[in-house]
């Protein structure tokens, strides 16, 4: 059911026979200049994209749309940028990426530590329905938000917090994936004779949890962590259904309501698109490797 | 664990300092192993019980209360009347006066669902398979790739919409360039679903790719070096033993591209723009996520988009019984 055995990051470098290496295939060929163009191309593919985002959005409103499309950045960058951060999204982008902030922030440290937490009970400790309920956190990974969206939307009015952060925080304090994806790596990384020392030493639950597990899950909860901040940052269908038309949007909603409201110039358009992705980027730019390894190595649940 | 609490029985702290033997029996061992008793029992519920409270709250719980509503008439203004109306909500759909919207839908959604994970997933194993190759800048190939991936659907959409501008757009320049007709590709069905696709594809290739590459990674070597010592060409190798390895982790990424293609909202509900209608001013990409969120929050109909919802959601368990049905198959083939 589940294959996530850490794989190793570089191919062996056993002696190159060459009675061997006809035999080699995967990790260990060299790749030929084909192999190389193909995979160039994908990532341009993937990184053009985001250049020509600084690109529109650093030209006006005549020539993003000029044929043939402008290819470098033009001048007017700065100025885009600040009518976004002082327009976009009613408020302007600048309460936007607090709010986003705030609220990935908030869902990212819960979503963490719960998962922590239930992923080591599932992963080392014996109860009573363990595997009942184990299987019950697997069934929910498939419910989709939309089936849920209409009793919040009722939920959140009752409460009177249809214009608040916390409608988009309680849903998701703790994910499915999340408490899967800790209890994954626990198994494998926890020892249990590392507990059962710690218990023998008189220490209580809470401070074996504290001493011993969440020391051990850290590289998981970087991972987790960063997986989890990009999935809220970037979350669409709640926030646009409890946070439309709001005063109080995050970066997803000031983007729709920029997309398909009042602007009609595309420079400004991507200009917020680039403001709301670049926070994200840096992210990515800082910590890109651990979230590429956590893919490789945690997501794998077949 | 268990194993551990065996000693409780004569108290936990029994180790470093032995009562007395005068020791009354009430005294603070017993109350120690009490304590101790209930941490062992206890302990793992109270680790579980976050995830379950809220998953009771907000999943369990709506997902019951979204079937209720789905027989009931609800306005999106009076959200607390609720009114039965049994099957009408369903028979709307099918058969009554939204029933043109909601086949339509359907429809979209499957063309849609084809077009984005079918090329999106076979690319991204020939990427897999590429970057499994000792590389040049193999770190930088990686990242590159999943770069679209931090780009949010907003983000991502927004800036495609304008590539596919019938107005200046990029996507038209270059169809130019080969002197191809310019494609308004927001009016058209085949042509919207097209740049929709284009727009998913980009965002999750990378994804899965690194998904089959960590699996390609765990395939023992020797079934590549047995299979070249009966002759198999490098293509061969690939299609008889990578493939084969990788079919338990393909199945799961159809899976998950699948139950994502299903709930498509964010790219069809920007793609428009302007025009101001989510899903195309003729519905030609109105996805059922799109459906439900126009009957709801639009036409104020939030039975009639519950109703929409347990209709994915039933889609959703029918995938899900093929999986299984193919998984055991799996199982029982090897």
């Amino acid at each position: 059911m589940t294959t996530t055995a850490p794989v190793s990051d570089r191919p062996h470098r056993t002696a190159t026979r060459p009675s061997v290496r006809a035999g080699r295939a995967g990790g260990q060929h060299r790749a030929g200049p084909l192999a190389h163009i193909v995979l160039g191309l994908a990532a341009l593919a993937s990184l053009f994209p985001l250049y020509w985002t600084l690109v529109a959005a650093s030209t006006d409103s005549h020539a993003v749309v000029s044929s043939p499309p402008p290819m470098l950045p033009g001048g007017n960058l700065f100025e885009n940028l600040t009518y976004v951060w002082h327009n976009a999204g009613g408020r302007g982008m600048g309460v936007a990426l607090l709010n986003s902030t705030l609220v990935a922030g908030a869902v990212t440290v819960t979503t963490v530590t719960f998962s922590v937490l239930a992923g080591f009970a599932f992963a080392k400790l014996r109860f009573r329905g363990k595997k009942v309920m184990l299987g019950l956190v697997l069934s929910t990974l498939a419910v989709p938000a939309q089936l849920s969206v209409v009793p919040l939307f009722i939920l959140t009015k009752n409460l009177g917090l249809g214009n608040h952060l916390g409608a988009l925080i309680l849903p998701v304090l703790v994910t499915a994936f999340g408490v899967f994806f800790m209890r994954q790596f626990l198994s494998q990384a926890l020892p249990t004779e590392l507990l059962e020392a710690a218990r023998v030493d008189g220490a209580n639950s809470l401070r074996v949890i504290w001493h011993v597990v969440f020391p051990v899950a850290r590289p998981a909860m970087t991972v987790l962590g960063m997986l989890t901040f990009v999935q809220s940052w970037n979350d669409f269908l709640w926030p646009i259904i409890v946070m439309n038309g709001s005063t109080n949007p995050t970066v997803q909603v000031a983007l729709a309501g920029l997309g398909t409201g009042w602007s009609t110039d595309w420079s400004v358009i991507t200009a917020g698109a680039l403001m709301g992705t670049l926070p994200l980027l840096l992210v990515f730019a800082l910590f890109g490797r651990h979230i590429v390894g956590g893919i490789t190595q945690g997501a794998i649940k077949g | 664990m268990a194993s551990t609490t065996a000693p409780s029985r004569n108290g936990p702290a029994g180790r470093q300092d032995t009562p007395p033997p005068h020791a009354h029996p009430s005294g603070p061992s017993v109350r120690r192993s009490r304590l101790h008793r209930w941490d062992t029992k206890g302990t793992p519920y109270a680790l579980v019980a976050p995830f379950f409270l809220v998953f009771a709250a907000f999943g369990l719980f709506p997902l019951l209360y979204t079937g209720w509503l789905s027989f009931h008439r609800v306005s999106l203004y009076n959200v607390d009347r609720a009114e039965w109306v049994g099957l009408r909500n369903y028979t709307d759909l099918f058969t009554g006066q939204v029933s043109h919207y909601f086949w339509n839908a359907l429809l979209n959604t499957f063309t849609l669902g084809v077009l984005s994970t079918v090329p999106q997933l076979l690319m991204a194993l020939g990427l897999a398979h590429l970057l499994n190759y000792r590389l040049r800048a193999r770190g930088f190939l990686r990242t590159a790739l999943l770069a679209p991936y931090a780009t949010s659907v907003a983000a991502a959409t927004l800036v495609f919409a304008l590539i596919f501008s019938p107005e200046g757009g990029m996507a038209n320049w270059f169809l130019g360039l080969f002197g191809a007709g310019p494609v308004h590709w927001e009016a058209g069905r085949l042509s919207s679903q097209f740049a929709i696709s284009v727009i998913v594809t980009w965002r999750w290739t990378g994804y899965n790719a690194l998904i089959y590459l960590a699996a390609m990674q765990a395939v023992p070597r020797e079934l590549y070096e047995a299979a070249a010592l009966d002759g198999a060409s490098r293509w061969q190798q690939f299609l008889h033993v990578t493939v084969p390895a990788l079919k338990p982790t393909i199945l799961f990424t159809v899976i998950v591209s699948t139950i994502g293609a299903t709930q498509l909202f964010g790219e069809p509900y920007l793609f428009g723009g302007q025009s101001g209608h989510q899903g195309g001013t003729d519905h030609q990409y109105e996805t059922l996520g799109i459906l439900m969120y126009d009957q709801g929050f639009h036409s104020s109909m939030l039975g009639r988009a519950s109703a929409v919802a347990w209709i994915m959601f039933g889609l959703l368990l029918l995938i899900g019984l093929v999986n299984a049905l193919i998984t055991r198959r799996l199982r029982a083939s090897q």
